[in-house]
């Protein structure tokens, strides 16, 4: 850990955050008949195998507390059992929570009636499902516009907006097919174009990707990135596979046994996991696709400012007094201007020519984007005979990644 | 040696007694009702001049099931007219319509009302064993103590003894609807109604079907144990046979009730698990396809 903590400040932070979508206030959620007196042995701390032997209920959530921003891709991750697939359901209600409040724009829907609460389902939340959950009797295009269908939409209206969402997934040709005629892959998109049909400002995805193969699945994150970023919604995603967490995830949720032992951004979690049972996602994860150049480039590298009078000599001897043989140049902005050797720079001292620095830079090092991944720039640093720079979108130098730096990452992923 | 006696039959008599001294008006009223649609069913049918009513249902064999069973139909049909019993088959035929549908009017809603209610379930579960094991004579008397003889009571006493499996498979086929299809329902907003009508009913429209099925292969045993009371029919020509020691009478009535039982199956039949004739599904092309497609891999439930 500590090598890494020089880290840049997230910056998708604070600053001037999207309003709250959806907020979870201590929500619980226990299956069972005595539920009440599990609900109090829960809140007790009791242990849940006690719980259970005792009451003979199931504590599904236990106290989760957080709250979901408009536009994000908020992921929940856990293993199977880990009570995620609940927490989603608790959201539309479809499983009623044992207590709790669950805020959607401000409202309680947990006080809502049931005609409340249908109205809220129809306006502003689709889901998604594992198994796809389309209806076998109907064709692409109305199971697409089943639920415009069920809240009273009139039949060219609701086939108009459903063929629109059926063509934004890239299915219009496939209209009048039926559901068993399809791929997996294709079947989900028409679970994803019934789901945005409606134009929900939020969707609740249940391992909506988790049945298809790899590729699609790729291919199907994707999709879902881009649809997400044309119209700003958000998105609840539930998936047990930490690389889609993190590849789609904006910001994470994990769940042990029904509680949320850490929520955070995906770099969060990878840099400070919580727990253990956090830790041991990582295990079998290639970081190499979780972290970025920009994550682990640290400004070890001496840097010089190109600037006018500026003697070749104090560079040297900055160099020789922090032991490097290259240093970094840049300007006064932090642009990254090149790379310098004491070899190079002490042959432009040595043929005393004007704009030293310019002259001395190396041939050949193409500095690193701050956004490429791991997997991306490895090959580059490992065939470096030195640290290779990274810069940021505006070309602004921000550190230097060395062999011995990129090793040293990997091997985290493997304790 | 006294023997033990809870006073079990007395108590059935005095029910039985109590109900005619006291409900005959209803009784009427409940008679006329059926007795409508029954009358109603087999004054159609039997207007029904036999060429029209053999393309009609050699039509339906050759859409529903395929050219060799539209063959068979044409053979058995003119068999039975060959046999001088067309006018009798169209009677059972009649008590056979009448009888499923009230067995299905009254036991469709009876079986969704199950699959919603645990409790409806457990009460309505030994009623329905009662019904199907219940020796048909047992309730055929009371019946005709009630309505009479003819074929109003003929008609009630089948309803009991065919209801059960409509009843049974679509309890069974609305709970076996896939979770997450209900879950879809709710989730998109569907109020129960919606959920009802949109998903859970022609999810399992395959398992109705299947019942409906086995209900009217019921109906047709029964309605020829139902002609003791008058009911007309076949079942009369059987009991004639019986009666006489006639026995190619007899034969021939049993032959033309399982000519009609082998039509009726395999055209119902076809409506729970679907298949088409190749020649019509050329003519009526996609637009038969998607009227009549039930979902593929959908439940076929086993016979009763």
């Amino acid at each position: 850990m500590d090598s890494l903590t020089p880290l840049p400040q997230d910056v998708a932070g604070d600053d001037a955050a999207p309003p709250v979508k959806i907020a979870l206030r201590n929500v619980y959620k226990v299956f069972g008949d005595h539920s009440d007196d599990a609900l109090r042995m829960v809140r007790a701390g009791r242990d849940k195998a006690d719980i259970q032997a005792e009451t003979g209920c199931t504590v599904g959530v236990d106290d989760a507390s957080f709250e979901i921003r408009a536009g994000e891709i908020f992921v929940i991750m856990g293993l199977s059992g880990s009570g995620k697939s609940t927490l989603l359901r608790l959201i539309n209600r479809l499983i009623e929570p044992s207590s709790g409040a669950i805020l959607i724009d401000g409202q309680d829907i947990t006080k809502m009636s049931r005609r409340e609460l249908t109205a809220v389902r129809r306006s502003t939340m689709g889901m998604v499902f594992q198994s796809f959950a389309l209806l076998p009797n109907r064709t692409v295009l109305d199971n697409a516009a089943f639920g415009l269908e069920v809240a009273g939409m009139a039949p060219a209206e609701r086939h108009a907006k459903a063929r629109a969402a059926l063509e934004a997934v890239g299915l219009g040709a496939y209209v009048d097919s039926r559901p068993d005629q399809l791929s997996g892959g294709m079947k989900q998109r028409v679970g994803l174009a019934r789901a945005l049909a409606g134009e929900p400002s939020v969707l609740l995805m249940d391992e909506a990707f988790s049945a298809l193969d790899p590729l699609i699945r790729t291919e199907m994150q994707d999709e879902l990135i881009r649809l997400q970023a044309e119209r700003s919604r958000t998105v609840v995603f539930v998936s047990h596979d930490l690389d889609e967490a993190m590849r789609i995830g904006d910001r994470i949720a994990i769940m042990q046994h029904g509680r949320v032992v850490q929520v955070g951004t995906p770099d969060e979690i990878v840099m400070s996991p919580a727990n253990d049972y956090v830790r041991s996602f990582f295990r079998n994860v290639d970081v190499s696709h979780v972290f970025r150049a920009g994550d682990i480039a640290r400004e070890t590298q001496v840097t010089l400012i190109e600037r006018r009078g500026m003697a070749i000599p104090a560079a040297l001897e900055r160099m020789r007094r922090h032991d490097r043989d290259v240093a970094i140049v840049v300007g006064r902005d932090k642009t990254y201007h090149g790379m310098v050797s004491v070899d190079s720079l002490a042959e432009a001292a040595r043929r005393a020519e004007p704009d030293p620095y310019h002259r001395a830079l190396l041939p050949g090092v193409e500095p690193i984007a701050a956004a490429d991944t791991l997997s991306e720039v490895m090959g580059r640093v490992a065939e470096s005979p030195h640290p290779l720079p990274v810069v940021d979108e505006d070309r602004r130098y921000v550190g230097s990644i060395s062999k011995t730096a990129l090793l040293q990452t990997l091997d985290r992923s493997g304790n | 040696m006294q023997d033990l006696d809870l006073g079990i039959g007395e108590g059935a008599d005095a029910v039985v007694t109590f109900v005619l001294d006291h409900f005959t008006p209803a009784l009427d009223i409940i008679a006329a009702a059926i007795g409508f649609v029954t009358g109603g069913i087999r004054d159609a049918l039997v207007a029904l001049p036999a060429p029209a009513a053999i393309a009609i249902i050699v039509l339906l064999a050759l859409w529903r099931v395929g050219w060799k069973f539209a063959v068979f139909a044409v053979a058995a049909l003119l068999l039975i007219t060959g046999m001088g019993l067309w006018e009798r088959m169209m009677e059972t035929l009649s008590l056979v319509l009448a009888a499923t549908a009230i067995a299905m009017v009254v036991g469709i809603p009876l079986g969704i009302a199950m699959a919603r209610s645990n409790v409806v379930q457990a009460v309505a579960r030994p009623v329905l064993d009662l019904m199907q094991t219940m020796p048909a004579f047992v309730y055929l008397i009371p019946a005709a103590m009630f309505f009479g003889l003819g074929a109003v009571p003929g008609t009630i006493a089948t309803v009991i003894f065919a209801m059960p499996p409509v009843v049974r498979l679509t309890n069974l086929g609305i709970r076996q609807v896939h979770h997450e299809f209900i879950e879809a329902g709710e989730a998109f907003g569907c109020t129960p109604v919606q959920l009802l009508m949109k998903v859970q009913i022609p999810n399992a429209l395959p398992s109705i079907m299947a019942g409906v099925n086995q209900t009217i292969m019921l109906s047709l045993s029964m309605v020829v144990i139902a002609s003791m009371i008058g009911a007309g029919g076949l079942g009369n020509t059987v009991l004639t046979g019986i009666q006489r020691l006639d026995v190619g009478t007899g034969f021939e009535g049993g032959l033309a009730v399982v000519v009609l039982a082998v039509l009726l199956d395999r055209i119902t039949q076809s409506f729970s698990a679907p298949r088409q004739g190749f020649l019509l599904k050329r003519l009526f092309g996609a637009a038969a396809a998607q009227k009549n497609e039930a979902p593929s891999g959908a439940l076929v439930a086993p016979k009763a």
